[in-house]
């Protein structure tokens, strides 16, 4: 329902007293309104949508996020590399 | 007499013109400074052995019987944009269309609707890209005309070109001429020319490091013609984008078009304003690329000329012409599924929800 | 694009779709809530390469698709006032109200102008301050903290000239009003990422024990929503009903707790009316009473305008997942992107557009 996109703060500053920062998305800059994330700082990857981020990316999540789903496929790697192997001898 | 705040370091612009640091609606009227803006702006920036000053048209001697014309209008917005201007676009945008027919584009002619009180230093700045951009595709502007809209009525400048091109004999490359197992490549990457633009719309505009992609293709088809007599069709994909050009060839040709989302050339920065813009890169225009049906027998040959030549090097062969009674353009997607590329309904609108 | 190039890799999808072929015995219908789930399943053909038994019902989750025909009216009674200057996200610009549109408005002389942000119409606001600019404020819970903020940040720097049109519609008492309709068929849902990454997923705890029904809060990339899918699966396969996260990057149990207090001090609960669906009581948002100052409705005493629903369409089906778009007759006949009878063919989200959009009338 909701275009967010991942992005990663460049700057932070205020704008009448409204903190935004400088939100970079592959390589195109866009000013983003930073008011519901107050702690984050530069280098953070947030979320945003409709030019307010709306959360912070947990790292580490990702992260382990994505090994679930290597390991989901490692069975399969094993039994091709068995396979393989069995071939080889 | 106290020169006016205008600041013109070039040649182009002596004297007169520097009373009026604006257009005003006698430039358009046909007397003194009509004849001024052509002495003074066009002629100098178009400069070539065919414009008579004087003359209410231009004869002209054609190599060939056979020629193809076209004729196409300018109204970007913003009218200068990173990478290019209306005028830029103005001349190859119309050399391009004339190039997808295989001609060898000649003539152009530049029709001007002003603006009262736009600005002569970017009248000057236009004429001066058009100029470069026509000898750059070598083409020739050969007759213009300029007409003066009260303010309100216009948004500063538009453009009209038309053009002439040359048709090599007993070659037919046209939309309805692609045919099961041709290849179908691209000549680059998709989508720069729209995202240029968009990054400097009021109310979207972004940092980007794109630039627009227009270009003059017209040297780069005259080499991939003299690569290969098994072209069979051309299209460069402006509005509408690699989709609404794709889909206007299975359609005239009564054929389908297998696509490979992973074979199609989208630059990074692209890529991601399309993302957060909600848009697919496949319906965003370009102005510099070109879509050609080439037969497979052909297709490697015609690829390594194209990737020989600077506007051609991300070429790529990016799927191929099927038979399909339905004429669908369908991609295949990074899982392996096939989704349809269909016609764009309209104009792109950023997709927020 | 970092965290999200890395969940479209077409090899680790095929292995995830084989893991859930592996573990799937039954035949379940799993609802994904959200528009933008839906648009990423039919995109990248995720229905094609999960198990045939496994049905994906697309649901409600599309803001532009339910905001009710009332809402679109007013829109465009206000946007053709003389001095407005109408300002929306593109979505709604070709969304059919009773007799006309955004984009007809805009042609017959309207002011309309798409805007990215709710704060660029607050900007154009500021820029022009003897007119009177009017922000349509539609969506679920991710876009009101941007739209509640909008209206702080006028009421802060003293900006009068702009107002909201405000039409706000929240996930959870749909997923409710889904459970109870006489023939429900979904099984499990995968909760919106979006949603959940301002709300969190506290208050799916009570749905998903109380129906009995697996609630996976998840992404949006093909990764994700096999993921969510697996994991769906692992519960209807074990009989189990509990919420999961599956999009623990941008989701956490709270949510955003600072945007959640700014959509409280500016929102208030209501009952709301879903175009095609009809009202769902406690579904939506509507400004509190301190800030009546901001609601266009009142400003341009729209509050009157309730049209009747065409019975021509039958999106309400569809966005309940009674219906496959392409089981409608009117289906790529009358009804195209082009020709839209209803919303969900207009919003390149919508269900129906969706399924025509890639093709699902030749691949059924």
């Amino acid at each position: 329902m909701c275009l967010a996109v991942p992005g990663q703060i460049e700057s932070l500053y205020a704008d009448n007293d409204t903190p935004m920062g400088k939100v970079n998305f592959g390589g195109v800059v866009k000013e983003v309104c930073m008011v519901y994330l107050p702690e984050v700082q530069i280098g953070d990857y947030v979320i945003v949508h409709v030019g307010f981020a709306i959360h912070q990316i947990d790292e580490e999540s990702a992260q382990a996020t994505l090994e679930s789903f290597a390991e989901l496929g490692l069975l399969d790697d094993e039994l091709e590399d068995l396979r393989v192997s069995g071939e080889d001898s | 007499m106290k020169p006016s705040t205008l600041n013109i370091a070039s040649p182009l612009c002596p004297v007169p013109l520097r009373d009026y640091p604006q257009v005003i609606l006698a430039h358009g009227g046909g007397g003194k400074l009509s004849a001024e803006l052509i002495e003074h702006i066009f002629a100098p920036a178009f400069a070539n052995e065919h414009v008579t000053l004087l003359s209410d048209s231009t004869p002209l001697c054609l190599p060939s019987q056979r020629i193809a014309v076209s004729t196409d209008s300018f109204v970007v917005q913003p009218l200068f944009f990173p990478g290019g201007s209306i005028g830029d676009l103005a001349v190859n945008g119309t050399v391009n269309d004339l190039a997808m027919s295989g001609a060898r584009p000649m003539y152009l002619t530049a029709g001007f609707i002003l603006e009262e009180g736009f600005e002569m230093e970017q009248l000057i700045r236009i004429a001066k890209d058009m100029g470069r951009a026509a000898r750059d595709a070598g083409v020739a502007i050969i007759a213009g005309d300029t007409k003066v809209v009260e303010r309100g009525h216009g948004d500063g400048c538009y453009i009209n070109t038309s053009g002439i091109g040359v048709l090599p004999a007993e070659r037919k490359i046209a939309v309805d001429q692609a045919k099961p197992g041709d290849a179908v490549i691209l000549s680059g990457s998709v989508g720069d020319h729209g995202v240029a633009i968009m990054s400097v719309r009021e109310g979207l505009d972004f940092e980007s490091p794109i630039l627009s992609d227009c270009a003059s293709l017209a040297d780069l088809v005259q080499k991939m013609l003299d690569t290969s007599t098994n072209i069979r069709a051309m299209r460069d994909p402006t509005r509408g984008g690699v989709a609404m050009s794709l889909n206007e060839i299975a359609a005239a040709s009564r054929c389908g078009i297998e696509l490979d989302d992973e074979c199609i050339p989208i630059k990074e920065p692209v890529r991601s304003a399309c993302e957060f813009l909600g848009l697919d890169p496949l319906l965003v225009a370009n102005e510099g690329k070109l879509i050609a049906i080439v037969a497979k027998s052909d297709a490697d040959q015609v690829l390594n000329t194209m990737r020989a030549h600077p506007l051609g090097c991300d070429a790529a062969i990016v799927g191929h012409v099927v038979e399909d009674d339905n004429q669908l353009v369908v991609s295949r997607t990074a899982v392996g599924t096939k989704r349809i590329v269909s016609i764009p309904v309209g104009e792109q609108l950023p997709r927020i929800c | 694009m970092k965290h999200l190039s890395e969940y479209r890799d077409g090899a680790k999808a095929l292995k995830l779709a084989a893991e859930i072929a592996r573990i799937c015995k039954g035949n379940w219908a799993i609802m994904e809530v959200c528009g933008g789930q839906t648009h990423s399943i039919i995109r990248n053909g995720i229905d094609q390469i999960v198990p045939q038994n496994i049905e994906m019902i697309h649901g409600p989750g599309c803001p532009v698709c339910v905001t009710p025909i009332s809402v679109i009216d007013k829109a465009l009674e206000i946007a053709a006032r003389r001095n407005v200057l109408f300002c929306s996200f593109g979505d709604m610009l070709r969304v059919p109200g009773t007799t006309s549109d955004l984009y007809r408005i805009k042609g017959g002389g309207g002011d309309v102008r798409i805007v990215y942000s709710p704060l660029d119409a607050v900007k154009l606001a500021r820029k022009h301050p003897t007119r009177e600019v009017v922000f349509l404020a539609i969506g679920f819970e991710t876009t009101a903290p941007a739209n509640a903020m909008a209206v702080k940040i006028a009421q802060q720097q003293d900006i009068h000239n702009f107002s909201v049109l405000v039409s706000h519609v929240l996930v959870p008492p749909a997923i409710e009003a889904i459970m109870n309709s006489p023939g429900n068929r979904v099984q499990a849902f995968l909760a919106a990422g979006h949603v959940c990454s301002v709300m969190g997923f506290h208050q799916y705890h009570r749905l998903a024990s109380q129906y009995s029904i697996p609630i996976v809060v998840t992404g949006f990339e093909p990764l994700d929503l096999l993921d969510g899918i697996r994991r769906a699966v692992v519960q209807l396969e074990a009989g189990q009903s509990h919420v999961e996260n599956a999009f623990p990057r941008v989701v956490t149990e709270a949510g955003n707790e600072v945007a959640q207090a700014t959509i409280d001090e500016v929102f208030e609960t209501t009952d709301r009316a879903w175009r095609g669906i009809g009202v769902i009581p406690q579904s939506g948002w509507r400004l509190k009473p301190k800030y009546a100052e901001f609601d266009a409705e009142r400003r341009f005493a729209v509050e009157d305008i309730a049209p009747e629903e065409s019975n021509a369409c039958r999106a309400g089906e569809v966005l309940r997942g009674a219906l496959k778009p392409h089981q409608c007759e009117a289906f790529g006949k009358q009804c195209t992107p082009r020709t839209p009878l209803g919303a969900t063919m207009v919003s390149s989200e919508g269900a129906c557009a969706a399924y025509y959009n890639y093709g699902r009338f030749v691949h059924p």
